[in-house]
């Protein structure tokens, strides 16, 4: 039997593998708000491995609130009307290890929380998935978070402003490596 | 490239420090090891420092939504998306999706993908000699239902070979990707079936060092789900990481 009655472990995670691009990228899976509108602002970067290669067979998602702080519970992130915000994407790495993702700038959630953007990466060779958060450049100063992590990585976790919206690389290990986060429970 | 009786060694190796760091009361493993270099593209592609503790807070705390406009009934049945019959096993895999605390998982989003029944992906990255079907492109979503069911129709996927190591094959699988009710349970692994005689040798499942581990990603054979003349059944069941919501925000309504 491969799981006993009762037995409430969680199941393991396996790595992506090579083959996931026919089957988890769709039609506007990148865009949570039309690249043209007004207040759309791109958060891109490259995912990098331990020599500092890009890793072009990466696969990232991000899950947001919106410019209010709001969660939404819309569904839609499949099949996307150009209106509804669903707060959830999804993009593929290009062959220079380059992602992008069309959104919004989330809001704080609660009073005295910073924004950010939380982020889920998979890739062939990364034998789970891996959750990190893209916090927005400002006052950090009192997230807990942040302040848990030790001040020469606690960078890595901070989006950088550009002409666009926001750059935020990902190493996923050696010089720079992203501070990766495991939630109780895991 | 090294040969299996090499691979072997490099995963018995790992596999019996682990058995006796159990036996001398180390934790039980039950996710995989990020760093087992008997998976080749795994080196340099692994953390190397520690995950950093974090409480889940604002969206970490949900998940997103999926509905009826996103995912199509008939999505869930990989043998009638072209005009004929596929080649192969037809099987029906179905299982429930639930909590760290037993709850059911309802309503979310479930997506598959797999090799066809020769071994081979419709993806150009495939370049194993195998035939392609042009009845089956193995792709499914469904969402789950109240009871956190899912169910896909199928064909049963066939092994297939890979550069990791000489004459490296893995044993047959279907991609899963889960999503529960909190962003921190979002999880993407591989269903496999009873009794692969690949198991012993392959470094993906056997990143999962704990049996027992191991055992939980291996579907059961299922007559009761097996459809007279016409589909094999297995029985999946999966279990996400804990939910951390109802513990910490008990009397939050969200808007």
């Amino acid at each position: 039997m491969s799981r006993a009655p009762g037995d409430l472990t969680p199941t393991a995670g396996q790595t992506v593998g090579p083959f996931f691009h026919y089957a988890l990228p769709y039609p506007g899976d990148s865009e949570l708000v039309p690249p043209g509108r007004a207040d759309a602002v791109r958060l891109h970067g490259v995912v990098r491995d331990g020599a500092g290669d890009p890793v072009p067979d990466a696969l990232l998602e991000i899950w947001q609130a919106d410019p209010s702080g709001a969660i939404a519970q819309e569904p839609g992130s499949l099949r996307r009307d150009g209106f509804t915000f669903t707060g959830w994407g999804r993009a593929a790495t290009d062959a220079t290890g380059h992602y992008s993702f069309s959104t919004v700038t989330p809001g704080a959630t609660g009073p005295g929380q910073a924004p950010f953007v939380a982020v889920t990466v998979f890739a062939r060779g990364l034998l789970n998935r891996l959750f990190t958060r893209a916090y927005l450049p400002g006052d950090l100063d009192g997230d807990t978070l942040l302040a848990s992590v030790a001040e020469d990585r606690r960078h890595t976790l901070v989006a950088v402003a550009d002409e666009q919206g926001y750059r935020f690389d990902i190493r996923l290990q050696g010089e720079g490596e992203t501070v990766f986060l495991r939630h109780p429970r895991h | 490239m090294v040969t299996q009786a090499e691979m072997d060694g490099e995963i018995a190796a790992i596999g019996a420090a682990y058995e006796s760091a159990v036996s001398a009361g180390g934790a039980e493993e039950t996710q995989p090891r990020l760093d087992y270099p008997p998976y080749r593209s795994s080196l340099l592609r692994h953390p190397t420092k520690d995950l950093h503790h974090a409480d889940p807070e604002g969206v970490e705390l949900w998940a997103p939504a999926f509905g009826h406009r996103d995912v199509g009934t008939l999505e869930a049945d990989l043998t009638i998306q072209h005009g004929g019959e596929p080649i192969g096993e037809r099987t029906v895999v179905t299982g429930r999706v639930l909590d760290g605390d037993g709850r059911p998982v309802r309503r979310q989003l479930v997506e598959i993908w797999q090799a066809n029944a020769g071994g081979r992906y419709i993806h150009k990255r495939d370049q194993h000699p195998a035939a392609i079907d042009p009845n089956f492109t193995g792709v499914g979503r469904c969402l789950t239902d109240d009871d956190g069911t899912y169910r896909f129709t199928t064909i049963k996927p066939g092994p297939y070979p890979w550069k990791n190591h000489r004459n490296a094959w893995r044993p047959a699988h279907i991609h899963f990707s889960m999503f529960g009710t909190e962003f921190t349970q979002r999880m993407v692994t591989q269903m496999y079936f009873p009794g692969d005689p690949l198991f012993a040798l392959d470094p993906i499942y056997q990143s999962i060092v704990d049996p027992r581990a191991r055992e939980r990603l291996v579907a059961t054979y299922d007559h009761d789900i097996t459809q007279h003349e016409w589909a094999t059944g297995y029985r999946w069941d999966i279990v996400l990481t804990g939910a951390h919501r109802t513990l910490m925000e008990p009397e939050e309504e969200h808007a």
